[in-house]
């Protein structure tokens, strides 16, 4: 059961909701795209509905909400470390299925893997709450239904964005209040069929892996791939970091310790103080990430891939490079190496 | 909320030069870590490090450190009372008590690769806890070779075979500690042995080919490691080898495990 809030309405909400929460959705930026006159759209704090872009898909996944781009740990004075401190505010974010999917596979790694829980993820991850914004239809880049990701019951409100106001489903007993009366039927969607399918193939057993490492198929990336990383930074999944301290003045007694987004993609993600260098092509790099993405992954954690078929990195790669065509490439590897294998 | 990267200061004992840039920092740290663990050493402003632990005792604990790179270069401007900030201990460690305390135990190191066993090798040098120790420790050269005192002391006990890859002094040998592998008369252990392989990737990948030639099984080699960190705790990625973290896994590894690994 859902009920029918116009815009007025649902504005006055918002406005009540801020109070107790920082309420993140995509947002567009006029002209900040990376060509002339192309727009951005990313997560950013949003005050009313007409902030939030129903129609088209963000550049940028909702990660960044938990994970920012960069980010301070500690800041120093001389030689004391102070814990960075957030908004005291809870945190509401709409997110399509996909998005939502892929907060699993960062708490896993940034809550669970090696037992210990990260503190600046954690801090903002327990009081999230959930707006799923109702995704029917996809883009031709995504394929959510092949990653089995194009549903999801984890959400607080849902929300189908129409012509003269939302329909809502509140699941939440918290949020209720706000959305009293003018009762009517919501049946929620999600996609059912992408244009884009892929089928996720099995390596069945280590000596296949170890030949599709050293398979010809990598070699292509080598003068495909520019290494520019903006695969990783579109990714609704990757997680990687990098720390580096800085120093704000000449004098040098005041600075900060930050987190930095990073890509296994960029040259010198693996380099060693004293020379010690891994990868050092695009197409070990390439293979590096599409075989954590489907399979290293499944195979440290039992359970899912990495990837929830957002197609944000598609979108992204400046060399039209597709992850759904490069699986499918390995697809094909590896029914070559169990070819020979017979 | 527990902050497991909050680094913890602790002051600076000692700093003894090993080589011109190789030194050892002995540290102030109740921390009791296993053999082979490591610990993120950082200086505020400057930056973070994994570094292995080169020895350990009641109350300290030693960090054999070359000077490479920014933090490293930045300790090397520390001094005895001096801060420095450690977050671990990290990393499995060698399997010490459960698979190495009463065999014949070999250990062939490259360079620097000897300060990750350097607490295995006094453990094993104050008391019974193995049957042998042999050790065969290769340096570049004379400049290069570090804990030079113990290494002379290690003969009275250890079966020991030093080597430089190309410079003739006395008592050392030439060559690359490759050479030397077939030295040992593994058959003589009758199975009751392990072999420990710690240096540069190439060092480990020859030498662990050798030993097998010698018929040494892969499950009787163990490995250590060194990747690009940031946060030792398995969540940068860095050191992230197939579905293995280095900083969670390892650092030490069985060469069954390691032999498939590709970066």
């Amino acid at each position: 059961m859902g009920c029918k809030v116009d815009y007025k309405k649902i504005n006055k909400i918002l406005t009540e909701l801020s109070k107790e929460y920082d309420i993140y959705a995509p947002k567009r930026f006029l002209k900040a795209g990376r060509y002339s006159d192309t727009d951005i759209i990313r997560y950013d704090i949003i005050e009313k509905a007409e902030d939030i872009v129903f129609d088209e898909k963000s550049d940028f996944p909702a990660k960044e909400v938990l994970g920012p781009i960069t980010q301070t740990l500690f800041y120093f004075t001389e030689d004391e470390y102070r814990e960075s401190k957030v908004s005291s505010k809870k945190i509401l974010i709409f997110m399509r299925p996909c998005d939502i999917n892929a907060m699993e596979h960062q708490n896993k790694i940034y809550l669970q893997n090696g037992g210990y829980a990260d503190l600046y993820y954690q801090r903002l991850q327990e009081k999230v709450k959930i707006v799923l914004m109702e995704c029917s239809k996809g883009w031709d880049t995504c394929f959510c239904v092949s990653m089995g990701t194009n549903k999801t019951d984890e959400y607080s409100i849902a929300v189908r964005s129409e012509n003269d106001g939302w329909l809502v489903d509140v699941k939440d007993d918290e949020f209720k209040k706000y959305f009293e009366g003018e009762e009517t039927s919501f049946d929620l969607q999600f996609v059912e069929e992408n244009e884009l399918e892929v089928k996720i193939p099995e390596i069945k057993n280590k000596a296949i892996l170890t030949k599709l490492k050293t398979h010809p198929m990598w070699k292509e990336f080598n003068s495909r791939c520019i290494s520019c990383g903006a695969c990783t930074i579109a990714c609704s999944t990757c997680t990687c970091f990098t720390t580096t301290d800085i120093v704000y003045d000449e004098n040098g007694n005041v600075g900060e310790r930050r987190r930095t987004a990073a890509s296994c993609q960029i040259d010198g993600f693996t380099d060693v103080a004293g020379g010690g260098k891994y990868r050092t092509t695009p197409g070990d790099r390439m293979r590096y990430k599409v075989l954590h993405k489907f399979h290293d992954y499944k195979a440290r954690f039992k359970d899912y891939h990495m990837c929830v078929g957002c197609g944000r990195c598609i979108d992204r790669c400046p060399e039209f490079i597709s992850i759904v065509t490069t699986v499918e490439k390995m697809a094909k590897a590896i029914e070559e190496i169990e070819k020979e294998e017979c | 909320m527990m902050n497991p990267i909050k680094p913890i200061p602790c002051e600076i004992l000692e700093v003894k030069k090993e080589t011109e840039l190789e030194w050892t920092f002995k540290v102030k740290t109740d921390v009791v870590p296993h053999h082979g663990q490591f610990m993120q050493l950082s200086i505020p402003k400057v930056g973070e490090a994994p570094i292995s632990i080169s020895a350990f005792g009641d109350g300290w604990m030693d960090f054999t450190i070359r000077a490479v790179g920014k933090v490293t270069d930045s300790i090397f401007n520390k001094k005895p009372g001096d801060t420095l900030f450690l977050r671990g201990p990290y990393g499995n460690g060698w399997p010490f008590n459960e698979q190495f305390k009463g065999k014949h135990l070999v250990f062939i190191t490259g360079g620097t690769g000897l300060a990750p066993v350097r607490s295995m090798l006094n453990k094993c040098y104050n008391g019974d806890v193995a049957k042998s120790v042999t050790l065969i420790s290769g340096f570049k050269n004379e400049e290069g070779i570090v804990f030079k005192e113990q290494l002379n002391e290690w003969k009275n006990k250890f079966t020991t075979f030093y080597t430089l890859d190309r410079d003739q002094i006395e008592g050392w040998n030439v060559g690359f500690v490759t050479e030397y592998v077939s030295k040992v008369d593994f058959e003589a252990f009758n199975g009751d042995y392990e072999v420990i392989l710690v240096g540069p990737p190439p060092m480990m990948k020859f030498t662990a080919q050798e030993a097998m030639k010698c018929g040494v099984p892969e499950e009787k080699i163990w490995v250590s490691y060194e990747r690009k960190m940031s946060c030792a705790i398995g969540k940068c990625g860095h050191c992230r080898i197939d579905e293995v973290y280095v900083c969670l896994d390892g650092p030490v590894f069985n060469y069954t495990v390691a032999k498939d690994l590709v970066d």
